[in-house]
């Protein structure tokens, strides 16, 4: 099957010159249908620009963008606005018209399209009603607090029926409560609706709860991308490790480790928790060693398992041994020691 | 004195009727030339909508050109015109042609520094959603801009008034011109004290009903 959406190296240059800076660099990327996607990277990764390319709102520089089969790349603008008005758009800022009602504002975007009136009407309050602000219509956007006013911007953005979803930091003005909300509204969107979302973020939580692919972007390449639960469990590069470690905090920093060690002189091995991992206190009791749990974190990645465990492990050597070679049959081990000897 | 006023406030009541009239027009005429020209100003700027180097530079020379020009000159100086188009270069009418013009380059100026301050963002939320350029401009520039519009358009009323005195001093009637005739070149320092009070009351009235608009404009 074809993808929705198809980077074909793309690059996207500003400026000229000495002062040409290439925020999209070379990108080859494809986004299927019905999945959501995430693209993460620290600011000025060129990750924005890369989502503006999509719905044109900035002309790529060289290679082909094809969308829903489409090159972006070689049509004009009256054929571009078309293509916009088929992709709904999130933004950080919500960038509501602040001169016009709730339902004025999930109501511009039919207007564009050219519906009537009536037919407008029914439609912004079905749209206001499926994210839940049904009571606000007649509020202006000054009047709503930030998770109000992203239903509003997700609400606009949806009301012509759109087949994807750009989210550019959808959340990352929000308090982590809302930030909750959204993208649970944000992930009803994608199964019920069956829209396809792209969401662009810096925080790694987002991509771990919303997302089904991740590509990682650094200084304008996508330097690495996949499954969400696959580049978690086995992050290539640094940046992605690093983004990795700020979302699970399940394995013992240096430090964490030097106090451990002190409280625990046994060895210490710390045991990645998956969805086809052995049982560990099976295996513990099958080698005939003690595990005391000292440090780990388990949670869901894609809702499948996820997560680590650091145990310290009393027994003979031996079998202390049998015991993790039976481990990293299914699951990666770190042999961290014992408190004199480092393995 | 009293037989004075009697016979005065009739002329003071035609002369605040007179400046109503050219105050009027001109904010109406040179109002919507300047929001259309501040419109273009500010979209044709390097990085906007209509982004068009040559149409900006024009704009912003002309503005920056007839701007400056002191009113009394002004209106004198474009007497040829005034009379090539009005047919005269005295009376409300002439005076009023030459108040639209200045108005209409004060408000391009006006409606631009306005515009700048709006949030790019919305801008490229209403092209996200395939708005045409030209629809972005009227259905949301200047709507998102309401509020600090109508407060300088408050400024320009009262420039405006401002000018229409000056203008009494060349031809024109109104209040400026009853504070000349019947206040300056008579002596009557009451008569001018009466027009300063008449001509700070409309001013007042014009601010808070600005303020007011522009507070409802704003939906907080």
């Amino acid at each position: 099957m074809a993808a929705l959406i198809s980077f074909q190296d793309v690059s996207k240059v500003f400026g000229s010159g000495d002062r040409a800076v290439r925020a999209v660099d070379g990108v080859t990327l494809d986004i299927e249908a019905g999945e959501i996607f995430g693209v993460i990277g620290y600011s000025g990764a060129g990750k924005s620009t890369l989502v503006r390319l999509v719905n044109a709102l900035e002309p790529v520089t060289s290679g082909r963008l094809l969308v829903d089969g489409q090159d972006v790349t070689a049509l004009g603008e009256s054929q571009l606005r078309r293509v916009r008005a088929g992709i709904g758009m999130v933004f950080q800022q919500f960038n509501l018209l602040n001169s016009r009602t709730v339902a004025g504002n999930v109501g511009y975007p039919l207007k564009v399209a050219g519906w009537p009136r009536d037919k407008r009407a029914a439609r912004v309050a079905e749209l206001l009603d499926y994210v839940g602000i049904a009571d606000k219509a007649k509020s202006y956007p000054r009047q709503l607090s930030g998770g109000q006013k992203q239903r509003v911007g997700i609400a606009r953005a949806l009301a012509t029926s759109p087949r994807i979803l750009l989210a550019d930091e959808a959340t990352s003005a929000l308090d982590p409560d809302t930030t909750q909300d959204v993208l649970a509204l944000l992930r009803r969107v994608n199964r019920e609706l069956g829209v396809t979302v792209i969401v662009i973020t810096h925080e790694m939580d987002v991509i771990r709860l919303l997302a089904h692919r991740v590509a990682v972007m650094e200084a304008g390449r996508v330097i690495e991308h996949g499954p969400v639960y696959d580049v978690f469990a086995a992050p290539r590069e640094r940046a992605t490790r690093r983004f990795v470690a700020t979302t699970l905090k399940d394995r013992p920093t240096p430090e964490a480790l030097d106090r451990l060690r002190h409280r625990h002189p046994g060895r210490i091995i710390t045991v990645g928790i998956r969805e086809s991992g052995v049982d560990v206190t099976a295996a513990l009791r099958e080698h005939g060693v003690d595990g005391t749990i000292v440090f780990g974190g388990i949670t869901e990645i894609d809702e499948r398992p996820f997560g680590s465990l650091t145990l310290e492990l009393t027994g003979a050597d031996g079998a202390v041994d049998a015991l993790i070679a039976r481990l990293r049959e299914t699951t990666d081990v770190d042999d961290l020691g014992t408190a004199g000897v480092r393995a | 004195m009293n037989r004075d006023w009697s016979e005065l406030s009739p002329i003071l009541w035609e002369s605040v009727r007179e400046t109503l009239y050219i105050v009027g027009v001109t904010v109406g005429v040179g109002g919507a030339l300047g929001l259309v020209l501040g419109v273009l100003l500010y979209a044709t700027r390097r990085g906007n909508l209509l982004q068009n180097v040559v149409v900006f530079t024009i704009l912003n020379v002309a503005v920056n050109v007839v701007r400056p020009i002191p009113f009394i000159i002004f209106i004198t100086a474009v007497g040829p015109v005034t009379l090539a188009v009005v047919g005269t270069t005295i009376g409300n009418d002439a005076v009023i042609f030459a108040m639209a013009i200045m108005a209409t380059f004060v408000t391009a100026r006006i409606v631009e520094q306005n515009l700048v301050a709006t949030d790019p963002g919305v801008i490229e939320a209403a092209r996200a959603m395939g708005a045409s350029r030209l629809r972005i401009l009227v259905t949301v520039l200047v709507p998102e801009a309401l509020a600090p519009l109508i407060l300088g358009y408050t400024f320009l009323l009262i420039g405006i008034v401002d000018m229409s005195a000056l203008a009494g001093y060349v031809g024109g009637g109104g209040l400026g011109n009853f504070a000349i005739v019947y206040g300056y070149q008579r002596f009557n320092w009451e008569v001018t004290l009466v027009t300063v009070l008449v001509i700070i009351g409309m001013v007042q009235l014009a601010q808070l009903l600005g303020n007011w608009l522009a507070r409802k404009a704003l939906h907080r």
